[in-house]
Order: structure tokens, then C-alpha cells, then sequence
């Protein structure tokens, strides 16, 4: 995939290994440590300006892979480049000039702001840490500032976290993010503990937000509507890699990966209900601890063939700017359908 | 409408809790039908007083909340005039209900099994009378719950805790308990929102089939209309302690006739609106204590007026479809 300009963040083999801490009693008792791949060699590209989706189901690795594009988590293995650097490579200090372009904001609005601290101090510490404010009552100003674009006010600066509701901490913690005026955004599920008119909201702010302040956004949900609605390009992740990954539209209307088909079928629709022909996924996401061989889907697709359980398929080009990792792609198959026909039998 | 149709009747239920900051009207004059063999879909925003109005009848209210007023009737027979060992026996052989919460709902100090044994034990009529092919009926019954709902290797997974599932899991676990005793009305309150789509489709498919087997009936509280509008037969929607609209779920979400439902569905992302602004409701829901006697929705409200700052009523607005609006009065008034 070419792009004629250079993308904002390009992100290259990435991978993240937890690794627990070998104990006495369990050396003793000849029992390993665990390791548990949550990334797996992933690649992608987010140009500027442009706002990518990444989606799959709980446990496959989003807020890994979001926290260690920005260093939150040390990658075990790969390289991110932000605007020509190297992230990974960038010693401490100037990693921390590099957090002032590179934000994030957290899907938990009660357990990602301080208690204890008021929204003065929570909103202002990045223009302390950055030095982008010299007096208390400058920090004040910018923060009472960034309080009303976000839809609160300066009456607001001397109250606690617990005196908000979630939507309200919502705001809080995009205040935090937007203001050392950054380039690009980590989004972690911000909208998914939100009731949806308070979601819809806080999608709406973000949008105006990215026009007015010209961000870039790697938008993590587990939603596939909110993904669909805003973002321009999506990577579909299962089990710690990328399995599909393209145009928005394109993606969703036609999903080539068995994963990225089965996903979409079990959406609800409230404007066409049902209208789809369900694909029932057996089980659920195998344990990364212990993952399967050869195509990490092959426990719960449909489709699979004997091949899938050896071998690992490697991604391909499936139309312009589209790509999936599946060894059946060739046949051009809807799991749909197949799962329709073994029905009719 | 025959009498008899009607499984759940509800009137005028008032629910509230006696707090530091003055009374929480967390449900305030709630009516709810339920018919044999149906789906009824609940949603509404967090707050708006689903999980309270379905606790209330199940006799679940604990202090500092109390029913104050209301009739609930089931088959007839009145809920609120019964002795709480009256009660125990209806809740769980007749109505069961899955919390919202299956990691604290189910006891984590008691394997799965000994939950199921437990509830199969208190409330099965057709199980031996006692001993050993008693005990062996149970674990039978229970093993097949298990399997009913989908858990893999149900009989070595019986003697496992809570823990040791994972929140899908839980969740089937739960409603294999609220199932065991085979309740002619099963009551679920948010049983897929903590749960991944391919997970909660699992779930509500289990729900949807074992209801058209044993042709129960079912309320699914939910704050998904995507889920209501797959899976239930009718809707009621909820708002700061009242319904707020009610009728067939093909209707409610064709032709919404309150403001909050139309706001409700016009929140919903979606992919066929992208480029284009989403239409949020404004504000939040409102602090449920010391409410002014006006529509509740007012501060929210687009379509306001001053003659909405008076108390509003349900009114009828089409054949079974009700709505509290005070700018549905004279139109279409069945
Ligand atoms: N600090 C950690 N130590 C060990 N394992 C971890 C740690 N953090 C995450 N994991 C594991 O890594 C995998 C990916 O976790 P991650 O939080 O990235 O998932 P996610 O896709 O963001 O899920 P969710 O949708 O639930 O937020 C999971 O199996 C998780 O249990
Ligand atoms: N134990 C309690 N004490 C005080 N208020 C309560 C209690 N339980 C529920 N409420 C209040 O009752 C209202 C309705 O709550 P609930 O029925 O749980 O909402 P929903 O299920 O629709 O999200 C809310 O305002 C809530 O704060
Ligand atoms: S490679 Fe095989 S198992 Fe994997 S998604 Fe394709 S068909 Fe399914
Ligand atoms: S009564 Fe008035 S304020 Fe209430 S929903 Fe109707 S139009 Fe809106
Ligand atoms: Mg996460
Ligand atoms: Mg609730």
C-alpha cells in the first residue's frame, strides 16, 4: 500500500509480550512463568488527518496495542514512527516532548482521573509537565478554556472527579488530552461505558474537535456501529493480530475475513431486523496464553480447512487499499452463506 | 383483551428510596403488561429505573427503598398483599430473573453446581421425594442446563466457582439457574451489555429459543434497541422513573411518537450515517428527587413548550400504542 504522502504514524511488526515474574515456589515447582503474546507482529498506517478504527472483541489486544504505539507499555518487539522519528528509540527525555503530540483518552471515565485531585490540577498537569504554562493563574485560564470547548466551565475547575457524571468525566479526560494541543490521539473505547444519547455527545464532540484542531485518531471500540459511523479506515483485530484491515466501507460491506463476516452478522440492526442470516460463532476467544496453531480463527471458523490448523496465513491485498489474512480468500466465500448452505443440508 | 392474556399486570407502581438528599422517585407510576409467550423489550437510559420497576416486582426492594404504592398481579393474583414465604416460592418457580451483574449475582463461595442443586432443590415439583435418586435427579437436571445453555463439558465444569468463567459464560450460567425451575416469566436485566457481540448474540439466541420451547415469557431489560428491535415482540420505553412509550416494536421504532424515543433513536451510530452529524439529546437525565410536576423530559426536550410545564399523562395514541406527550393530545387519539 503506497500513499502519496508520508503517513503521521506508521507502526512496523509491533509486537507486546507480558511476561509474569519467575517465583521461587513455582521454579521449584518446574512451573513457568506465564507469557502471554497480547500483540503479534502488527503493521499499519495512519495518515494525517485521518481517523483509523481498530475493533475486535475483548481481550484481543486493542489497549495493548493503543498503549504501546505511545510507549504507556514497553513493545517487546517493532518500531513506531511518529512524523519521520522514532518513537522507539527516543530516550526518556525526549519521549516526554513526544507525549505533548501523542494523547490518549481512556474508556474508563471513574478509574482514569485522580480522586483526589481537582479538574484544575487533573486537566492543567500536562502544560506543568510540559512547561506550556508559567503561572497558577495561566494554567487556570488555558484549562478554563479547553473546559468550555469540551461543553464544561470554568465553575468547574475546583470540583473532584466523583462530583461528575461518566459523560462528564468524559469530557474531563478529553480536556487532559487536548490540552498540550497534540497531533494525534489514542481514543481507548471512550464512548463504551456511556449510555448512548451521552455517546452520541461525546462522538459528536470528538468529530468537531478533529476538524477544528486538525487531529488524527486511532479510534479503539468494540462497537462496529460507532466504528462504522466515524472512522475512515478499519483494522479488525483478533487474538493479538490484524486480520482485515481497509476502507471503511469497503470493510464492513464487504468483509472478506471469516472473522470480520461472522462480526458483522452478529450485530443487532435496529433499521433491518432480521434480515441477516445469523453466523453463530462457537465458543469464544481461545486464551492467549495457550493460542492455537496456524490461523489463530480456526477453532471457531467456519470455513476452515485442514491447512488452517498448520499453517499461519500471511495477508494479502484483497482490493485497492484492502487487505485480509485468511488462506480462503481466493475462493471468494461468505461464511454466510456457507453456514447457510450446511444449514439447508 | 382476554384477562387471561395478560401473564404480568402492573399498576401504577411506585418504587422509591429514602435517602440523605430526600426521596428518590425511582419508579413513579409505572404500568407494565406482559403477555403469555411474548417478549417484552425495556429500555431506556442507566437510571431511568428498569432494574428498580423489575425488583420491585420480584419482591427484591431492599431499605432504604420500599414499594409505596401499585398493584402487581400475576395470573391474577396480587404480589404485593403476599407473606415473603408466599413470595419465595413464586420467585424462582414461577418468575426468575438474571441481575445485571452475573460476577456478583452468582455466590462466589459455591460452585456452579451447588447453585443449580440449590435452586432445582427448592422449587422442582417433579424431582424423586428424597435420597439418593433425589440427589441423582438434581445433578442429572443440572448437567443438562448446562448443556442447555451452551457450556462446553458440562459435567466436569460443574464443580467449578464463579471465578473460574468468563463473563459470557457467567452470564449463560446464570440464566441456566434462572431456567432451572422452568418459570413461565423469565426477567432479564441487561444480560448482554458487558458482553462482546459475538458473545451476546450467543446469548440471546439461547434466550429467543428456549423461550419458543418452553413458551415462556420474557422481559429484556436493555439499553440496545438493536436488540430489541431483533428480538422483541413489544417494547416499553423508560424515562426518569416513568414509561414514556409503549407499543409494538415494529411500530415504536418505525413511527416513534415521544421526543425521547426519536432522541434514543437518533443517537445510534451508524454506518449508512457517516459524513453526516448525528442528532444527541441534549443534557442529562434529571436528578430524580424533588421533580417539579412537569414532563420529565423537559429540560431535554426540542419540541417544548410552556404547556408542557404541567403534569402529563399516558394517552393512547394509536391501537395498543401509548405515549406520554402533551403534543400528542388531540391527534390520533384511538
Ligand atoms: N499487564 C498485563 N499483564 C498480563 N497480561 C495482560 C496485561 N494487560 C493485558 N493482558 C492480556 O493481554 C491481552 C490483551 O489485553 P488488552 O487489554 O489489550 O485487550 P483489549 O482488546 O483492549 O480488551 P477490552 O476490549 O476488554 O478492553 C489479554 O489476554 C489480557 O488478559
Ligand atoms: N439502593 C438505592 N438507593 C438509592 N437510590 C437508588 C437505589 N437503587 C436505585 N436507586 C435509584 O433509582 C433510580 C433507578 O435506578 P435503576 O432502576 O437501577 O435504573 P436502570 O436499571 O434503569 O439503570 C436511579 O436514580 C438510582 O440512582
Ligand atoms: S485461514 Fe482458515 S481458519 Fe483462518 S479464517 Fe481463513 S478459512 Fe478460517
Ligand atoms: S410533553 Fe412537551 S416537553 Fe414533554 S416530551 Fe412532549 S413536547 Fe417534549
Ligand atoms: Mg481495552
Ligand atoms: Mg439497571
Amino acid at each position: 500500500m503506497t500513499s502519496p504522502a508520508k503517513p503521521l504514524l506508521s507502526v512496523e511488526n509491533l509486537s507486546k509480550v507480558y511476561q509474569g515474574r519467575q517465583t521461587l515456589a513455582n521454579r521449584l515447582a518446574g512451573v513457568r512463568p506465564f507469557s502471554v503474546k497480547a500483540v503479534n507482529d502488527v503493521s499499519f498506517e495512519v495518515r494525517r488527518g485521518e481517523v483509523l478504527g481498530l475493533i475486535g472483541e475483548s481481550g484481543c489486544g486493542k489497549s495493548t496495542l493503543g498503549r504501546a504505539v505511545l510507549r504507556l507499555h514497553e513493545p517487546t518487539a517493532g518500531r513506531v514512527e511518529f512524523d519521520g522519528e522514532d518513537v522507539t528509540a527516543l530516550s526518556a527525555g525526549a519521549l516526554k516532548d513526544m507525549r505533548r503530540r501523542m494523547q490518549i483518552v481512556f474508556q474508563d471515565p471513574y478509574a482514569s482521573l485522580n480522586p483526589r485531585s481537582t479538574v484544575a490540577d487533573i486537566v492543567g498537569l500536562p502544560l506543568r509537565l510540559h512547561g506550556l504554562a508559567k503561572t497558577t493563574q495561566e494554567v487556570r485560564e488555558t484549562v478554563a478554556r479547553i473546559l468550555e470547548r469540551v461543553g464544561l466551565n470554568a465553575a468547574h475547575l475546583d470540583r473532584y472527579p466523583h462530583q461528575f457524571s461518566g459523560g462528564q468525566r468524559q469530557r474531563i479526560g478529553i480536556a487532559r488530552a487536548l490540552i498540550s494541543h497534540p497531533e494525534f490521539i489514542v481514543c481507548d473505547e471512550p464512548v463504551s461505558a456511556l449510555d448512548v444519547s451521552i455517546q452520541a455527545q461525546i462522538i459528536q464532540l470528538l468529530l468537531e474537535l478533529k476538524d477544528e484542531m486538525g487531529l488524527t485518531y486511532l479510534f479503539i471500540s468494540h462497537d462496529i456501529s460507532v466504528i462504522g459511523y466515524l472512522s475512515d479506515r478499519v483494522a479488525v483485530m483478533y487474538l493479538g493480530e490484524i486480520v482485515e484491515m481497509g476502507p471503511t466501507d469497503d470493510v464492513l460491506a464487504r468483509p472478506r475475513h471469516p472473522y470480520t463476516q461472522s462480526l458483522m452478522s452478529a450485530v443487532p440492526d435496529v433499521d433491518a431486523p432480521g434480515k441477516h442470516q445469523r453466523v453463530r460463532l462457537a465458543g469464544e476467544l481461545p486464551s492467549p496464553l495457550d493460542p492455537p496453531t496456524g490461523c489463530k480463527f480456526h477453532t471457531r471458523c467456519p470455513l476452515a480447512i485442514d491447512v488452517c490448523r498448520r499453517e499461519a496465513p500471511i495477508s494479502e491485498q484483497v482490493a485497492p487499499g484492502h487487505q485480509a489474512a485468511c488462506h480462503r480468500l481466493s475462493e471468494d466465500l461468505s461464511v454466510r452463506e456457507t453456514v447457510a448452505g450446511v444449514q439447508a443440508r | 383483551m382476554s384477562r387471561n392474556e395478560n401473564l404480568l399486570e402492573v399498576d401504577g407502581l411506585r418504587t422509591v428510596f429514602d435517602t440523605s438528599e430526600g426521596v428518590v422517585r425511582a419508579v413513579d407510576g409505572v404500568d407494565v403488561t406482559v403477555r403469555r409467550g411474548e417478549c417484552l423489550g425495556v429500555v431506556g437510559e442507566s437510571g431511568s429505573g428498569k432494574s428498580v420497576t423489575f425488583s420491585s416486582v420480584m419482591g427484591l426492594v431492599r431499605s432504604p427503598g420500599r414499594i409505596e404504592s401499585g398493584a402487581i398481579r400475576f395470573e391474577g393474583q396480587d404480589l404485593t398483599r403476599l407473606s415473603t414465604r408466599e413470595m419465595r416460592a413464586i420467585r424462582g418457580r414461577d418468575i426468575s430473573m438474571t441481575m445485571q451483574d452475573a460476577l456478583t449475582a452468582l455466590n462466589p463461595a459455591l460452585t456452579v453446581g451447588e447453585q443449580l442443586s440449590e435452586m432445582l432443590d427448592a422449587h422442582d415439583d417433579d424431582l424423586p421425594a428424597r435420597g439418593a435418586a433425589r440427589r441423582r435427579a438434581i445433578r442429572d437436571k443440572s448437567v443438562e442446563m448446562l448443556r442447555l445453555v451452551g457450556i462446553p463439558s458440562p459435567d466436569s465444569r460443574l464443580g467449578q466457582y464463579p471465578h473460574e468463567f468468563s463473563g459470557g459464560m457467567r452470564q449463560r450460567i446464570m440464566i441456566a439457574i434462572a431456567l432451572a425451575p422452568g418459570p413461565k416469566l423469565l426477567i432479564a436485566d441487561e444480560p448482554t451489555t458487558a458482553l462482546d457481540v459475538t458473545i451476546q448474540a450467543q446469548v440471546l439466541e439461547l434466550i429467543s429459543d428456549i423461550r419458543a420451547r418452553l413458551g415462556m415469557s420474557v422481559v429484556l431489560i436493555t439499553h440496545d434497541l438493536g436488540v430489541v428491535a431483533e428480538h422483541c415482540d413489544r417494547v416499553m420505553v423508560m424515562y426518569a422513573g416513568q414509561v414514556v412509550e409503549e407499543g409494538s416494536t415494529v411500530d415504536v421504532i418505525s413511527n416513534p411518537q415521544h421526543p425521547y424515543t426519536r432522541g434514543l433513536l437518533g443517537s445510534i451510530p451508524r454506518l449508512s450515517l457517516r459524513g453526516k452529524p448525528i442528532r444527541p439529546i441534549q443534557g442529562q437525565v434529571p436528578n430524580l428527587v424533588g421533580l417539579p410536576p412537569q414532563c420529565r423530559f423537559y429540560s431535554r426536550c426540542p419540541e417544548r413548550t410552556d404547556a408542557c410545564l404541567q403534569s402529563v399523562e399516558m394517552r393512547s395514541v394509536g391501537p395498543d400504542r401509548r405515549a406520554r406527550c402533551i403534543a400528542l393530545t388531540q391527534e390520533e387519539v384511538a
